[in-house]
């Protein structure tokens, strides 16, 4: 009987507990290193952002160096997608989505070319060759001037002209399809 | 076949004559000699199908290999289930081999205790077994072109269906104890490209799953060995392969392929973002295009219906371009998010027929034309085409799309 009650007590007081605590207790802490090397993506709001800063200069010769084999000289694309041109054709018969055209954010930018560039060596570039290479690629866009440096405070600052050219999922959206149930 | 059949009979007949000439015993005879008459070939480890069964992915050419999407054989599947070694593909920067002995899944941001986990230590917690659709978003998207994809591989064949097994993610992050302000689950991948997507917490508190087997044995290579991220109902791309990062934030990261890739362009020049729902879609698998019936008689129409917001209701058929409706025979049991087998005996009089289905599932959604979506979408979208598919069966019995 004693016990019984107990038992009941702990069990009382461990209720407020358990969404507190874990039910398995599996895996181990995750290490700085992990969770650096696996945390690597960046947002919109540029928290992560590694220091180190690139030029636009700095970015060309990267480019040349690295990119421009697929996406050609001036990013027009070759095997790679083109990375310029596009503005002004979204809304006709063959758009065109590129950087300059249509991402949304700058930051995008850095954390693809960071995680998955080039295509067949990703990983390669140090930070500052990232953000060198961006400022180029949002150079050749005229997003930003030839005096332009990209670092982790001004690349979240930086305004992609197809910032607001997003909008949210409204679907069912087709005709009689959007019938509710009854 | 047919020949084979009708080498069969022949011998038959073969047989029957030698009866009536030398009695039972050279029946007997005569009938041993149809068998092989030698061993068998020895038992393996590992099954493989009939050297006569030729059914394979169709792959669209790419300029890099290790990118691009291979189309499941929708024409030649039976019942509901896809074989493993026929699920479609979609690549972005090839196919890893990972050693899930070193594989680890690391649950950190916005959590009370970043955990990282070994495939091991995943297989031991409480699972769950689900049988369900995995469809690319980008499937059809040749659909949205006036001239489309000739046969039903190639115009909806990255579709598939599995049994996934794994833990949910919501036993996951109870572990890692997620924090007051978090609302994002950004997944990242471990293939070359490390596949990032962002999936709404609510999603990944709900039916989301990190799966670690398929169709009775261990995710294939192709599939996300040793851990993939299941979001049931969900385009296939946000079912990140390969996982290795869970990390818990208090907004969508905008990766490339929520942004530049899988959004949906609008005629007025904005783009849908976050389209994560496949809708209810249907298809005829057989006849479809590309294939030829023998002549008149009577045939059984079949295809496969699914949806992302929950069981197939009903599924109607037209032979006459859409002018009358008639329901078909579904499969059962009827599993959420799965392939729903249909099938409608039909007797072709040898006059042409336009022949098509369209899926109603629980919600009431019903499967538009593809003139209704692109009334409303335009032809730029690219993502999520589920249009009905219309098939000319031809008074010489072959079979090709409306406008072939």
């Amino acid at each position: 009987m004693w016990k019984g009650s107990a038992l009941v007590l702990v069990w009382a007081l461990a209720v407020p507990l358990a969404a507190q605590s874990p039910a398995f207790g599996v895996g181990r802490p995750a290490t700085p290193e992990e969770i650096r090397d696996l945390g690597a993506a960046i947002g919109p709001n540029g928290d992560g952002l590694p220091e180190g800063s690139g030029t636009v200069a700095a970015g060309r010769a990267v480019f040349a160096a690295q990119c421009s084999r697929c996406h050609g000289p001036k990013g027009e694309g070759d095997v790679g997608p083109p990375l310029v041109g596009g503005q002004g054709t979204l809304r006709t018969a063959k758009p065109l989505k590129t950087v300059g055209s249509f991402w949304p954010y700058a930051t995008t930018l850095w954390d693809y070319v960071n995680r998955a560039m080039p295509f067949d060596q990703p990983g390669l570039l140090k930070p500052r060759e990232v953000y060198a290479v961006v400022a180029y690629i949002l150079n050749l866009n005229g997003i930003i001037g030839d005096a332009a440096v990209m670092d982790a405070k001004s690349l979240p600052q930086v305004r992609m002209p197809n910032r607001d050219g997003f909008v949210a999922d409204p679907r069912p959206d087709v005709g009689d399809t959007a019938r509710k149930p009854n | 076949m047919k020949h084979a059949a009708g080498t069969s009979r022949r011998h038959i007949l073969r047989v029957g004559a030698a009866a009536i000439g030398g009695g039972l015993l050279a029946e007997q005879k005569t009938r041993a000699l149809e068998t092989p008459g030698r061993l068998g070939a020895p038992l393996g480890p590992y099954g493989d199908r009939s050297p006569f069964e030729k059914a394979v992915r169709w792959r669209r050419e790419t300029r890099t290999p290790e990118t691009g999407s291979s189309f499941t054989p929708l024409q030649d599947s039976v019942g509901t289930l896809t074989p493993s070694s026929l699920h479609y593909e979609r690549h972005h920067a090839g196919i890893p081999t990972i050693d899930p002995a070193r594989h680890r899944l690391v649950i950190h941001g916005l959590v009370d205790r970043p955990l990282s986990l070994s495939v091991a230590e995943i297989r031991r917690l409480p699972s769950v077994t689900r049988i369900m659709v995995l469809e690319c978003g980008g499937n059809s998207s040749s659909e949205w072109a006036a001239s489309t994809a000739p046969d039903v591989q190639r115009s909806f064949g990255l579709v598939s269906c599995s049994e996934w097994t794994g833990v949910p993610l919501s036993l996951l992050l109870a572990e890692v104890g997620v924090r007051p302000g978090a609302s994002w689950v950004i997944a990242e991948g471990a293939d070359a490209c490390r596949m990032e997507r962002s999936i709404p917490l609510a999603k990944a508190l709900g039916d989301s799953l990190v799966a670690y087997g398929q169709n009775g044995e261990a995710l294939r290579p192709a599939q996300g060995y040793p851990l993939r991220l299941l979001n049931p109902g969900w385009e296939g791309n946000t079912s990140v392969k390969w996982l290795h990062s869970l990390k818990l934030t208090d907004q969508p990261y905008m990766a490339r392929d929520e942004t530049s890739k899988y959004s949906d362009l609008m005629p007025d020049g904005k783009a849908r973002i976050f389209t994560y729902q496949m809708e209810a879609k249907s298809v005829i698998t057989f006849p479809s295009g590309g294939q030829t019936l023998p002549g008149p008689g009577p045939y059984e129409l079949t295809g496969l219906a699914w949806s992302g917001r929950g069981r197939i209701e009903r599924v109607e058929i037209t032979t006459d371009g859409g002018k009358s409706w008639v329901h078909a025979k579904l499969q059962e049991p009827r599993l959420p998010l799965a392939f729903t087998r249909f099938r409608l005996p039909w007797r072709f009089d040898g006059h042409e027929a336009v022949i098509a289905s369209r899926a109603i599932d629980e919600s009431g959604y019903i499967q538009p034309s593809p003139e209704a979506l692109i009334a409303v979408r335009g032809t730029n979208s690219v993502y999520h085409f589920n249009g009905m598919k219309f098939w000319r069966v031809r008074a010489d019995g072959t079979v090709t799309n409306v406008e072939g």
